[in-house]
């Protein structure tokens, strides 16, 4: 905390050069192994003497732990040892202000899937029998397993007081919201709710431990966080970080759902200190549910006004939030729930009051689009509404809102390159809208949204002084070049990015670059693959790196040629003069020629934002050095008689400001609008009154077959952010924002209903034809 | 992931091994043809065999072809060996069966249809949200009658176990009145497909402990056509939330002769439409599939044994029958 008021190293120097070609261009240079199965996954990993672990789970919703005993289990044959929470008594958690979750639950525990124990066995099957042998006697406790019963029961005691179930509340307002709203010509309310989806990874959570003669703890862990991760298993173990290396393997989809540490980190690596033995654990698709932090439930309450010719007025908006059994990124969730709506199109006022509740459910945490996704379709379909009301086309009325290239918005917020403009224009004309909006048969309906999104925060997670990101080169006289970075490939790419970079700086060719990520022994501190931080941060950092080492190489060679360094010009594979590339020297002789002149070459490069955010409480949550700018449109086909709604095609335009490798950017707002469509049409994480996931399976959580997704049309808009690395901002978040509120739109203008529910299952729908048929033909009505 | 328990693995090479080997193990053991049910169930505790037969090995148990019985009627011939993907794609039954073959085609997904064989789906399991969960989901739950448990979470207080028969075999071989050949220790009996499922959740079928369906055989009726709907969430993969198959006879002069209708994924046996029993020959084609669609509507009621959403599914009955009747009248 003190060095929250200490001066923050900033941004570095980072040179616009011109490249040397390779940015920009579609290459598939290292993501052939993880396409072709050669890449290795934690679960792959298998060590010698390696041991089993497996966790108990609680079958209540709400319990205290009476007592615990291990005896019928530690006399199983192949059992070598059992945990309870009494091993960690520490409280850990992702914000630094709110650690209230245990490796294995102390007291009490919260969910029917909180873990409460766990044993190491020999093999996998003897770990999940001996697990069935431990005897845990529960007290139980009443239970919140639903928002109005966390709100309306205050006495579950789930906050930290003991005296409610408060996680977190943030009231903010900026301009005179009730004067605006008076001078509104229309004024449209709603009730919108969200159930909450899941992550589901193929990947579930997966971990091992090892602690070796020296005293040296290693785990390795699906996780987009080792930073914290080593942190925070210092903490909870009570080893110093100087013992511990945390190594994170290629993961298999995370989402946001790895992006904290979990109960089987602790566990594996406890286990392996006890047992003298590597103890892996993989969590069962179940469990990966239990585990969760998916999107949060939310109910919100969204007012919206505007004036006749379409200025937008002021909103207010009531979220309540249910947070699940732990705080998680809770506190960040409750701010986002509100200060990421004020981008592209937005009001002159606003106001709105989140209140994250706890509830005896699996915790939620950050989903891509953590926090805002839910507010972002009950704002998109309110303009919706707007538009109809006041007979504006949606797309004339967002044009009308805008807020444009390097403003503010209204509550703070720094912009600098936005390309919403030309986003709202591609989509526009893509589906030809104008032609076919209102023209098509009954049942065909096209819907319009737009968002805006973070390339990572301001702050890091926990305060302090030091850079957000760093990267480091060593650079080989044979001509390799590696790159050491702390940020963690989830499958999105970055460690492609940061070739692509590299090598393009340097003249190099992609086979010439090595990337080690992800390791905290042999790579520098980054904070993790979260806030669509990635690309912008670990880019510049990147960038920075490679510049250093490219002055020497330019030096060196110019020193050769005997010209200036300001006449060479860096080209794939050679370093020449400008004015006379017949005069050059292939970039690996560039390499020993600087290497001869300056000595072993390397470099390190870092990355930390300026400082940003309003000037209140909270106001640097939300704040990000570059936004990220969507529009959608979304066509689909309603069934009238099955209530079944189909996405025929998302067309999905979006501003990364560069797209440094197209394709890789191409597969985010593929995969985002996919994954919006699903939480939209299919997803739904339901638990019951009794505190009972609906099925924890990917047979009932239906994730869309490859014959449910839509055609997805991918359209770049390239705004070359100012800060960003070669002009680039994120792709991996942004793109998922519009497609739930672009379907609803589209549902309503293929069939005129409004299902301000998700998801629009078929019996929803067909619900909502019905009442509409009701209300239309009031006298059939009264005859059913 | 979740582990299989431990079990003796037996891989008999012919039919008559088989039956004698499980005859001689007993209720202890379980067969195991393409494993796409038992394998999950067993991890799941469902299952708890000490002894898995596989009968993936016997050559008996394959084939598609024609035979004529001694009456001289032609009949189409299906080994329970078969894999759904073979079904769906052969010539032979799309033609003379072609309910079977869609419902064999919109089984699961493409790797179920791969390993999983026509014997294992008309034996399949029935399925219920209570009881298709893990041990450590059904213990938080308190269990269930089908297994471990004393009540239903579907009816509640009732005696009965209404889990769906969920296999979408079975209700074409129902509508196209195929018959199986069963095979045990003692001797093989021959039992028509309608009257091989009973309305017990817990077990549904009259097969016995022991026996094999060694094939299924369809008669070939001239002037025959069916066809099969299917409603789930999602384009693949999905068990039936409804499975309907139609068939309709007409005679040379291509008037209606009869009409059957067989809607399942509703309770534990698939249900015969008593309105199709009662379409009289030579009854009117325009208005028929409107008419049958109202009398399974009438007569279907879906429970909440499969998801929340049971009045939907009622909902769909109709439509479902409509689409079957109006696809079978071609
Ligand atoms: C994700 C998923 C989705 C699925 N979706 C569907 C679906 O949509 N529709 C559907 O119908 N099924 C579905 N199934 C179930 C299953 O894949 C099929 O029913 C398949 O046909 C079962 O055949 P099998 O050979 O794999 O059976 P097995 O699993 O080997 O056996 C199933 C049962 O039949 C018994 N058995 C097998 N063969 C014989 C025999 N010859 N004689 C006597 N008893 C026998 C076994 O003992 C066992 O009780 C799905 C399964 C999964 C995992
Ligand atoms: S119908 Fe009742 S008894 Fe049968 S499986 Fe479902 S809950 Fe259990």
């Amino acid at each position: 905390m003190a060095d929250e008021v200490m001066k923050r190293v900033g941004p570095p120097v980072i040179e616009k050069t011109p490249g040397s070609g390779l940015v920009g261009r579609r290459t598939r240079a290292l993501l052939a192994p993880r396409v072709t199965g050669q890449v290795r996954y934690t679960d792959d990993i298998h060590l010698p003497r390696m041991a089993w672990g497996r966790l108990l789970r609680c079958p209540h919703p709400h319990a205290r732990i009476v007592r615990i005993d291990a005896s019928r289990a530690l006399a199983r044959k192949g059992v070598l040892a059992v945990i309870t929470g009494k091993d960690m008594p520490e409280r850990f958690g992702i914000i630094p202000w709110t650690p209230d979750e245990y490796p294995l639950a102390l007291e009490r525990a919260r969910f029917v899937g909180d873990a409460v124990a766990a044993v190491a066995a020999t093999d996998e099957r003897i770990a999940h029998e001996a697990a069935e042998l431990i005897d845990v006697e529960y007290e139980i406790l009443p239970a919140a397993t639903d928002l109005d019963t966390a709100i309306d029961a205050p006495s579950v005691g789930l906050g930290r007081s003991g005296k409610d179930n408060v996680s977190k509340e943030v009231e903010l307002e900026f301009g005179d919201v009730d004067a605006l709203f008076a001078a509104s010509d229309v004024i449209v309310e709603g009730n919108y709710y969200y159930e909450g989806s899941a992550h589901a990874p193929i990947e579930t959570h997966c971990a091992i431990g090892q602690y070796d003669k020296n005293g040296l703890l290693t785990v390795w862990s699906a996780t987009q966080v080792p930073h914290y991760l080593h942190r925070e298993l210092s903490r909870v173990l009570r080893v110093s970080p100087t013992r511990i290396r945390v190594i994170q393997p290629p993961v298999g989809g995370a989402f946001g759902g790895k992006s904290e540490p979990f109960s089987l980190e602790f566990c594996a690596a406890k286990l392996a200190m006890l047992t003298g033995r590597p103890v892996k654990f993989l969590y069962t698709r179940e469990e990966e549910f239990y585990a969760h932090r998916g999107r949060h439930p939310m109910r919100m309450a969204m007012k919206v006004g505007a004036t006749r010719d379409g200025k937008l007025t002021a909103v207010d908006t009531r979220t309540h939030i249910d947070g699940g059994a732990y705080s998680s990124f809770g506190l960040v969730t409750a701010y986002y729930s509100g200060q990421l709506l004020t981008l592209p199109a937005f009001a002159q006022g606003y106001r709105f009051k989140s209140t994250r509740y706890f509830t005896n459910k699996p915790p939620c945490g950050p989903k891509r689009g953590h926090g805002s996704v839910q507010p972002r379709f009950a704002f998109e379909v309110s303009l919706d509404k707007i538009a109809e009301k006041i007979g504006m086309d949606p797309f004339e009325l967002r044009r009308r809102n805008l807020v444009e290239a390097n403003a503010q918005t209204l509550n703070g917020m720094r912009v600098t390159s936005n390309g919403i403009t030309e986003c709202l224009d591609k989509v526009e004309s893509a589906s030809q809208w104008k032609e076919r909006r209102g023209k098509l048969p009954v049942g065909r309906g096209l819907g319009v949204a737009a968002s805006a999104y973070i390339s990572g925060t301001n702050y890091s997670i926990y305060p302090n002084a030091m850079p957000q990101s760093a990267v480091q080169l060593k650079v080989d006289r044979s001509g390799v070049v590696t790159i050491f970075s702390g940020q963690s490939e989830i499958g999105q790419g970055c460690d492609t990015l940061l070739a692509v970079l590299v090598a393009d700086e340097l003249g190099l060719d992609l086979g010439a670059i090595r990337v080690i990520s992800g390791d905290t022994d042999l790579t520098p501190v980054d904070m993790g693959a979260y806030s669509s931080r990635g690309t912008f941060m670990n880019g510049n950092a990147a960038l920075h790196a490679a510049q250093q080492v490219r002055t020497k190489m330019v030096d060196a060679v110019a020193e050769k040629l005997g010209v200036t360094p300001g006449e060479i010009l860096v080209t794939r594979g050679a370093l020449c003069v400008a004015a006379d590339p017949s005069r050059s020297v292939p970039v690996t002789r560039a390499i020993e020629l600087a290497e001869g002149k300056f000595g072993t070459l390397g470099a390190v490069g870092y990355y930390n934002t300026p400082e940003l955010g309003g000037d209140y409480r909270g106001g640097t949550i939300g704040a990000s050095p570059a936004y990220s700018f969507t529009a959608h449109v979304a066509e689909v086909s309603v069934d009238t008689e099955t209530g079944r709604v189909d996405v025929k095609r998302i067309w999905v335009a979006h501003d990364c400001g560069k797209a440094i490798c197209p394709t890789i950017v191409e597969g985010q707002m593929e995969g985002s609008a996919y994954m919006g469509a699903a939480e939209a049409i299919f997803e739904e994480h339901v638990i019951g009154k009794d505190g009972l996931h609906l099925g924890p399976n990917l047979l009932d959580y239906k994730i869309p077959t490859s014959l449910d997704v839509p055609e997805l049309i991918a359209l770049l808009v390239e705004s070359n952010d100012p800060e960003g690395p070669r002009g680039a901002k994120e792709a991996g978040e942004g793109p998922l924002h519009p497609s739930i509120p672009a379907i609803a739109n589209a549902i309503y203008d293929a069939v005129g209903v409004r299902i301000d529910r998700l998801p629009f299952s078929p019996a929803r729908v067909l619900a909502a034809l019905r009442d509409k048929r009701a209300r239309e033909r009031p006298g059939e009505q009264a005859a059913e | 992931m979740l582990p299989l328990p431990i079990f003796e693995y037996h891989k008999p090479r012919t039919l008559a091994e088989a039956t004698g080997l499980l005859a001689a193990l007993g209720d202890k053991a379980m067969i195991l043809a393409g494993g796409t049910d038992v394998l999950p169930n067993m991890k799941q505790g469902l299952f708890e065999p000490e002894h898995v037969v596989s009968i993936a090995a016997l050559d008996e148990l394959r084939g598609i072809g024609f035979t004529r019985d001694p009456g001289g009627l032609e009949h189409l011939v299906i080994g329970s060996g078969m894999r759904l993907s073979e079904i769906a794609d052969s010539l032979l039954v799309t033609r003379v069966a072609p309910a079977l073959a869609e419902a064999a085609g919109l089984v699961g997904g493409p790797h179920h249809r791969a390993m999983g064989t026509l014997g294992g789906n008309i034996c399949l399991d029935t399925r219920c949200r209570y009881y298709n969960q893990t041990y450590f989901w059904r213990k938080a739950l308190g269990f269930c009658l089908k297994k471990d448990g004393t009540a239903c979470h579907v009816v509640k207080g009732g005696a009965k176990c209404v889990a769906a028969a969920s296999n979408d075999s079975a209700p074409a071989l129902m509508a196209l009145d195929a018959e199986l050949l069963l095979l045990g220790n003692t001797g093989e009996r021959r039992v028509r497909a309608v009257d091989f499922y009973t309305a017990d959740g817990i077990r549904n079928t009259v097969l016995r402990p022991g026996e094999i369906v060694v094939r299924a055989t369809i008669p070939v009726v001239s002037g025959r056509r069916s066809a099969f709907e299917k409603l789930r969430k999602r384009g693949a993969i999905d068990f039936p939330l409804l499975s309907i198959a139609a068939r309709i006879d007409r005679d040379p002069e291509k008037r209606i002769r009869a009409v059957d209708i067989v809607v399942s994924a509703l309770g534990a046996r698939p249900r015969r439409v008593r309105a199709a029993a009662k379409v009289a020959p030579g009854a009117a084609e325009t208005g028929l599939a409107e008419s049958l669609a109202a009398g399974a509507y009438a007569e279907c009621k879906p429970l909440t044994n499969l998801d929340e959403e049971a009045e939907w599914r009622r909902e769909m009955v109709p439509v479902l029958v409509k689409k079957a009747v109006a696809r079978a009248l071609g």
